[in-house]
């Protein structure tokens, strides 16, 4: 089941690069298809998935290369959100690029494709090899849709953010293999992991390893730099995808394997993880106020948010952690809007700076619709998805020490006065150019996009539980095999 | 009705999702029946609740939130406080979506315009019935978020889309303050629900039910502009006037006065917290009413008032007169809606704000004159009309609870009302004509609202019972009785105050026709609004910006991402990357890089094996 979903969008590529480059058209409706029944698929698990049951379900085991590194994959409900927020947003931005890429289409939806397949294993794999493939194979079509079909300056974007990236997960990779090495027939499956006794230095070593590898990717401030370039650069479907998926593994792959595996470690760091997540929050914020070209203010936008969601997992209380998750789905939809939303823009006005926009609301006002209602799912109104993710977040932290709730909930503020001056900057005043009274109205494609996620905002808003009760429980679980404390044998020899 | 008072915010709500939805393709003669009606409906639910009420209405629709320990349902709840309220908002805001049917005429924005208002009335009826804290606050943000678009409704002028955005960011801050009270409370009492909370105040130590109370009072003075967040309301006249009747003047701030009226008990039991409440109302009372002596724009004048008259409405709850402070709120609610569209009906008419551009209004507008004289004799506190009883009410209970200072500016803010006010009477509708074109007379639709308020206005304040008999059944509403000469004692200072407030504005500005009204640096002092907003910027809003602007140019580029760029070429073998990576040679670095990575691997597994 799961298998499929994660690779119907592999075998689809696979079978476009027999069909000739210049039937654009086809791969347009296909790679839509292929990935809208997907989407339908992955309805399947979330419907028969036990809530009750926190641990992986739909597990599907094969040897694979053998010791160890097995093929093995499953999801319990945190991957089963991530899995469906994914095949979600994936024919979206698939139907976003239609009028976007006008070259090489044939090479572009292959990538979009690989790159679906690639997010997806990120998320239901379960055995850390398999993980680490996946977390290093989305990056190869990542790269090439920066690399090909970005902006001017694309190349210096696209290798800060894949040299980033692997600069981090090489670290990782040595944590991996250590792992493999003192784990019990060199398992490498999550849950045999977190039984793991690690001696209390070691686990401090590696979980720096793995959190810098994910801090990284979240990004967490200080290492957030390649974000803004990688997001101005990349295309509009690649921006959407990146802000809502990619940065989502980062916390995920914290949540999964950092904290659990290494709860010593965590809890040495966590202190400075709080602290870098907040000022995330308030720095990205600040950041985002003072920017010039939209999508790189939404770029920042997305370190300041990424901000609440990693409080809400290092703070580490129940309400937090899940109102971190929650917000994760939430950021996804919210910032995948907000790219989507000033793609359709720059379509149209060929400029992203701001000073030159302005009064678009008259000519296109549907859009102005949409951006509104998505720059209010942002800053967190109340009745709005986003506001109960960053309620349980702030409420949570909060609980925990009140400074921390104090200075984290600035963010409400903040991301209003950013968000509230791009709309104004971009939809009100004067019309800056006159040629921009005849810009063409959102067409249908345009509104199917942006439809189902207006209605995401709502019904995530006003009846959260219908989600979160889905991953409560995985959420509570993986909480209490992070707790563990006492250590009964130490097997890994002190390094020598 | 008990079954079935959950449906008075949900037409409203309705109406709005409808208009939004299909708002563009309808025509304006539905919108114009549709839009109103479903106030109306909202007020007949009202109405009729509040005949049949007896004790407290509880309705839970479904669980909103439920994570852990929290548990938060979505509740409405209907009691003597909240029936007051649902029937003030629904029934002001039915008048003014009939007299929006005339003032917006003409706009192109027709349909959008009353979308908002419906969604408004949704949000504020949500925000009054809602039986627990944070679903108070999405009434309590929902009508925030209206109030900013439809301040910015007229989103071309780039004054009106500043404004809007100034009124929601200064309302986030207070909303900031307002969360930390509700986490604060969460952390207390374990229940977020008005009636669990004001029912076990006793467990909690004063000293922390004053910071809880003090935070949401941080929202109260944001909602409500009071000191220091008010400077929002002055520049939220860029609306249209009827939305500055409504929102800006009869419902929304006073949200804040009904959010401590709702907590009260807390208020009380922290002590603190109500003294400050009650001075922070009377300070911004005399405070906003000095700086309305000296604006020349007709909107703003009554813009400060409203500053003004929720100040006494704060000092009332304040000095622990929760019941006359909600009857003045109720009283306010007709009178100062009623001056708002009097005055838009004078805009309507001569197609300016500028009071010094007015003049003579009298016989080119008749109806419009007797209804705003009939206002300004109320909120001048003139026996017999609405504004006598309830500001009476405030200020004798101020000084039976001993607050003599506060009764004391209490009185000397009611001579500044009658003063400011009857300016305004005088400058607009005595002397002559000073604007150009021919002033006319508001058509019907709008004059028929109007003259209901001016009723309302008179009578709104002749009850048989006091307020508080009414609302005793909450628990915590005390009913003080005072000797009768002492009453009498109390109203006649006021009262003389008020006139003598009248009676300098006719010598200024009927008399001498406004020559010589001029004290130099005083009189620019107020006129410059005591320059808070200058202040504010140089404090806050100029730091913040340059200060980002400043750390975006030398700390992110400067440092951070140098230091990325710095590390990326010493790992690559000390290249020049950033001019190497715009050569384009990009399987140079691949393989370095996987050099890089096969050499880390070897080193690693043979330290591991």
């Amino acid at each position: 089941m799961i298998s499929a979903i994660v690779f119907i969008p592999l075998f689809a590529a696979v079978i476009f690069i027999f069909v000739s480059g210049k039937n654009v058209k086809f791969f347009k409706i296909a790679s839509l298809a292929v990935s809208g029944f997907v989407f339908l698929l992955s309805i399947v698990p979330f419907i028969k998935f036990e809530a009750a049951n926190p641990l992986p379900q739909f597990q599907e085991f094969s040897h694979w290369i053998g010791f160890g590194l097995n093929y093995r994959i499953g999801a319990d409900g945190i991957s089963l959100m991530l899995l469906l927020l994914t095949t979600f947003l994936a024919p979206l931005a698939i139907a976003s690029s239609w009028n976007y890429i006008r070259e090489r289409e044939k090479e572009y939806y292959i990538m979009m494709l690989l790159l679906e397949t690639g997010m997806l294993g990120v998320f239901v794999a379960q055995n850390l090899f398999l993980f680490y493939v996946f977390w290093e194979a989305m990056l190869i079509p990542m790269y090439f849709i920066i690399g090909i079909w970005g902006g001017k300056k694309r190349v210096y974007a696209t290798l800060k953010f894949v040299l980033y990236t692997m600069f981090g997960s090489l670290l990782m990779l040595v944590g991996i293999f250590y792992l493999w090495k003192v784990s019990p027939n060199h398992s490498l499956y999550f849950y045999d992991l977190y039984s793991l006794k690690i001696s209390d230095s070691t686990q401090i070593l590696l979980f720096a390893a793995f959190a810098l590898a994910f801090a990284i990717k979240v990004p967490i401030f200080p290492f957030h730099t390649w974000l803004p370039d990688a997001h101005t650069e990349a295309p509009t479907a690649g921006s959407v995808l990146l802000a809502a998926v990619l940065l989502k593994m980062g916390g995920y792959g914290f949540l999964r394997l950092a904290i659990p595996v290494f709860p010593e470690g965590f809890r040495l760091f966590s202190p400075y993880l709080i602290v870098l997540a907040i000022i995330s929050i308030v720095y990205g914020a600040a950041m985002a106020f003072v920017q010039k070209d939209a999508k790189r203010l939404v770029a920042y936008s997305s370190v300041s948010h990424l901000g609440v969601i990693m409080l809400g997992i290092f703070i580490f209380t129940f309400k937090a952690y899940t109102g971190g998750i929650y917000q994760m789905l939430n950021h996804g939809l919210s910032t995948g809007a907000l790219f989507l939303l000033v793609g359709m823009v720059y379509e149209r006005t060929h400029t992203r700076e701001m000073e030159r926009l302005g009064g678009l609301a008259r000519p296109l006002p549907l859009l102005s619709g949409f951006l509104m209602i998505t720059v209010l799912s942002s800053i967190g109104l109340p009745g709005l998805n986003g506001f109960v993710g960053e309620f349980l977040v702030f409420m949570g932290s909060f609980e925990a020490n009140k400074t921390v709730g104090i200075f984290a909930a600035l963010g409400v503020i903040l991301s209003a006065v950013y968000l509230l001056w791009m709309f104004q900057k971009v939809m009100q005043g004067k019309v800056k150019n006159e040629a921009y009274m005849k810009l063409p109205r959102m067409n249908l494609r345009e509104i199917l996009i942006m439809v189902p996620i207006v209605i995401l905002y709502f019904w995530m808003g006003l009846y959260p539980k219908f989600f979160i009760s889905k991953f409560e429980k995985s959420a509570k679980f993986m909480m209490e095999i992070s707790s563990k404390t006492e250590i009964v044998q130490v097997i890994d020899g002190g390094g020598k | 009705m008990r079954e079935l008072f959950w449906l008075i915010p949900l037409f409203p709500a309705f109406g709005a999702a409808f208009l939004i939805l299909f708002g563009r393709v309808i025509s304006r003669k539905l919108v114009s029946w549709l839009a109103p009606s479903l106030v109306g409906l909202s007020f007949l639910f009202s109405l009729l609740s509040y005949i049949q009420l007896n004790g407290v209405w509880v309705k839970e629709l479904f669980s909103w939130i439920k994570v852990g320990n929290l548990s938060i349902p979505f509740a409405l709840q209907f009691d003597p406080l909240s029936s007051i309220m649902a029937v003030t908002v629904s029934g002001v805001s039915f008048l003014i979506h009939i007299y929006s049917i005339g003032y917006m005429a003409n706009d192109w924005g027709y349909n959008r315009y009353f979308a908002y208002l419906n969604l408004f009335t949704f949000s504020m009826l949500l925000l009054v019935l809602s039986a627990n804290l944070p679903l108070m606050f999405i009434g309590w943000e929902g009508v925030g978020l209206c109030s900013y678009l439809l301040i910015g409704f007229w989103f071309e002028k780039d004054a009106a889309a500043d404004a809007g955005k100034k009124a929601f960011i200064v309302n986030r801050i207070g909303d900031f303050g307002f969360l930390l009270g509700i986490f604060l409370l969460f952390t207390l009492f374990g229940n977020l629900s008005f009636n669990y909370i004001n029912s076990h105040v006793s467990a909690v130590s004063p000293g922390i039910a004053t910071a809880a109370a003090l935070l949401l009072f941080v929202g109260a003075t944001g909602k409500s502009a009071q000191l220091p967040l008010y400077i929002w309301l002055p520049d939220a006249m860029e609306g249209p006037t009827p939305v500055s009747a409504l929102i800006h003047a009869a419902t929304m701030v006073t949200a804040g006065v009904y959010m401590v009226s709702r907590l009260f008990p807390l208020y009380q039991h922290s002590g603190f917290a109500l003294e400050l409440v009650a001075w922070v109302g009377i300070i911004t009372a005399i405070f906003a009413a000095t700086i309305a002596l000296a604006q020349n724009d007709i909107k703003r004048v009554l813009a400060y008032s409203t500053i003004s008259q929720i100040g006494y409405m704060f000092a009332g709850v304040g000095v622990g007169a929760v019941a006359a402070g909600m009857f003045h709120l109720f009283t306010h609610a007709f009178f100062k809606s009623l001056l708002f569209l009097c005055a838009g009906a004078v805009i309507h008419g001569v197609g300016t704000n500028d009071m010094r551009k007015m003049g003579g209004l009298r016989k080119a507008m008749p109806v419009t004159f007797w209804t705003f004289l009939i206002a300004a004799l109320t909120i001048s506190g003139i026996p017999g009309f609405s504004a006598f009883f309830s500001k009476d009410e405030i200020l004798k209970e101020a000084y039976l609870s001993g607050h003599k200072w506060i009764w004391a500016i209490g009185v000397i803010t009611a001579g500044l009302t009658a003063f400011y006010i009857f300016r305004l009477i005088f400058m607009t509708f005595y002397g002559e004509y000073r604007g150009e074109g021919h002033p006319h007379e508001a058509p019907k639709v709008m004059l028929i609202p109007m003259s209901i308020l001016a009723l309302f206005s008179i009578i709104g304040g002749w009850f048989p019972k006091s307020f508080a008999h009414y609302l005793s059944p909450l628990g915590y509403i005390k009913v003080i009785e005072a000797s009768h000469s002492l009453e009498i004692y109390l109203l006649g200072a006021s009262l003389i105050l008020a006139i003598i407030g009248i009676y300098i504005a006719w010598l200024v500005y009927v008399k001498r026709k406004g020559k010589g009204w001029n004290f130099g640096f005083v009189y620019r002092v107020i006129y410059g609004k005591y320059y808070v907003d200058e202040l504010y910027n140089f404090l806050f809003v100029t730091p913040y910006r340059k200060g980002s602007e400043l750390i975006n140019r030398y700390f992110d580029k400067g440092v951070i991402d140098r230091t990325v760029e710095g590390s990326g070429e010493a790992a690559l073998g000390g290249g020049n990357l950033l001019s190497k990576l715009q050569t384009g040679l990009l399987k140079d670095y691949g393989l370095w890089m996987a050099t890089g990575i096969i050499i880390g691997l070897f080193l690693a597994i043979r330290s591991l094996l």
